[in-house]
């Protein structure tokens, strides 16, 4: 298995959630301490269902792929389905050889949607 | 045959593959490779001397302090310091710049100012913040200009009698600056200000003359230049070590103990308490030699060729950015450097699928790095056993980066 998956270099070069929401019902931002990348999620929510989702953010193609495939799986699902994703469902959609060393490029954009959702900011 | 061509066989690990590569290591910046010298020296110490130092009575205990104490007169030749008494041994660089930010910390009155750069690691930064937030004093930072020189006239004007330390970098770990620190000494010392040097990415690449430089302390760390991890050095100028009171306290570094006063140990063992990195040290004596027989001049001769050759075939290749002076003569061992289009993580990671090792990200130095206006950067890194066939190789490398994701 390759490092830079198909998967992963289609979303880096065209990604679909990137952007940002004008008027957003949650919002987080974080940064990954190992590298310094930054990502921002924003979401707009109706009926407790994430309808509208955007990603943007300072980071690598790894970092870039997992967001904005955990963005296209969490879209239209109750809020809850973001805290039930797990490392390994990420790894899966980003069908790749990650090493220990770039987990964190991972799970980045899920600990920030999370955090979004659990209303730690939110922006109106 | 150079430099490189002739040490090589003296390293073991380059003889590695990796990801179906012979390894290109140009990393020797973050931490250098060991020669068998060093490795050697550090397994003979266990397999026949070891014990604890200065304490024990028995023979191994009296090897072993007589090889720590034997290492320490190494580092002092090795740097040009006047006595062996200012060859402090510390865990690294990092632990050599906290001691002086606390034991000279605590003499800060409020008001008073630290003068730091704005091309800081942040292991000569952090230290800084802290001592200046517990005391009530003011940090402050030449800026960067240019290529990434320091503002000397900036300097200039931010010394004033309130000023006690200035603590900068001797080599920008990213940027490769070397600064000026003969005229940082004598500036610093008109206002009656400490310097602190931060020695890290000098000591392993440049001849240096302590003595004759006149800094009041130089922090460096034994793993960069070709020594083991767990070891660095702080030197200090006798007459400021006198009056300074140690940082921290334990065994080893007191003469007299009652239970609610101690009188302190002479120097250097003032500033060491505990047991000490006794086998580091044996492995940094090692590294000293190995780098003193190959001499510190054809090093950065060396060296400074390396940076010439990858400056001009990093930067003729498109997309390319390049960082820091582009006169390889004021430059220390480093390049730093990013492709467009291309995170320096992901750079880094299809460079060592071609069995490149480079070091990508912030270098611990965020401020520089939002000065630079970027998140990170590539940085290649070159030591005593670098060859121009391997920054041919990587040269080869970068130029097929852009657009390969």
């Amino acid at each position: 298995m390759a490092l830079y998956s198909d998967v992963i270099r289609e979303r880096f070069r065209r990604p679909l959630f990137r952007g940002a929401i004008e008027r957003p019902d949650v919002a987080h931002e974080d940064v990954n301490p190992l590298c310094g990348d930054r990502v921002r999620i924003q979401g707009r929510l109706a009926d407790g269902r994430l309808v509208e989702a955007r990603w943007t953010g300072d980071c690598c193609a790894i970092c870039a792929a997992s967001a904005d495939l955990l963005l296209e799986a969490a879209l239209g699902q109750p809020v809850g389905f973001a805290h039930a994703q797990t490392p390994s469902s990420l790894l899966e959609r980003l069908d790749s050889d990650i090493r220990p060393s770039r987990m964190k490029c991972v799970t980045l954009p899920l600990t920030v949607l999370q955090e979004a959702l659990s209303g730690r900011e939110v922006t109106r | 045959m150079n430099l490189g061509e002739k040490t090589r066989r003296d390293f073991p690990i380059l003889s590695r593959v990796v990801n179906g590569f012979p390894l290109v290591y140009l990393d020797s910046a973050a931490s250098s490779q060991k020669p068998l010298a060093v490795i050697e020296a550090i397994s003979d110490y266990y397999k026949t001397s070891h014990a604890n130092v200065h304490r024990s009575i028995h023979t191994l205990g009296e090897e072993a302090t007589e090889r720590y104490e034997a290492a320490r007169d190494a580092v002092r030749a090795f740097v040009g310091a006047r006595s062996r008494e200012e060859i402090i041994f510390t865990r690294g660089t990092t632990e050599g710049i906290n001691l002086v930010a606390q034991a000279v910390g605590r003499t800060l009155a409020p008001g008073d100012e630290i003068i730091v750069s704005e091309l800081e690691h942040h292991s000569n930064l952090i230290p800084w913040q802290m001592a200046c937030r517990d005391r009530g004093a003011v940090l402050r930072a030449i800026p960067v200009i240019g290529e990434g020189y320091l503002d000397l006239e900036a300097f200039d004007r931010l010394l004033s009698p309130r000023t006690r330390v200035v603590a900068v970098a001797h080599v920008s770990n990213v940027l490769g600056t070397i600064n000026p620190v003969a005229r940082i000494v004598e500036r610093a010392h008109r206002v009656g200000a400490l310097v602190l040097f931060d020695g890290a990415q000098a000591v392993p690449h440049l001849p240096l003359d302590l003595a004759a430089l006149g800094a009041d302390f130089y922090a460096f760390s034994g793993h960069k230049m070709l020594g083991p991890t767990g070891i660095g050095v702080l030197y200090g100028r006798r007459e400021v070590l006198d009056k300074l009171e140690p940082a921290w306290g334990g065994g080893e570094m007191i003469k007299e103990v009652w239970i609610d006063r101690a009188q302190w140990n002479d120097l250097p063992w003032r500033f060491e308490p505990g047991t000490p990195p006794i086998a580091e040290a044996v492995g940094l004596h090692a590294a000293c030699e190995y780098l003193g027989k190959l001499g510190m001049s054809e090093v950065l001769a060396h060296e400074q060729a390396l940076v010439a050759q990858c400056l001009d075939a990093l930067g003729g290749i498109e997309g390319v950015t390049l960082y820091g002076p582009r006169n390889p003569e004021m430059k220390g061992a480093v390049v730093a450097f990013n492709v467009e289009g291309l995170h320096p993580h992901d750079g880094a990671a299809l460079l060592d699928q071609q069995g490149i090792a480079v070091r990508a990200g912030f270098h611990c130095a965020q401020p520089l790095m939002r000065r630079l206006g970027i998140a990170g950067t590539l940085r290649a890194s070159f030591s005593v056993h670098s060859t121009a066939s391997e920054i041919e190789r990587l040269a080869v490398a970068v130029a097929t980066l852009r657009g390969t994701l």
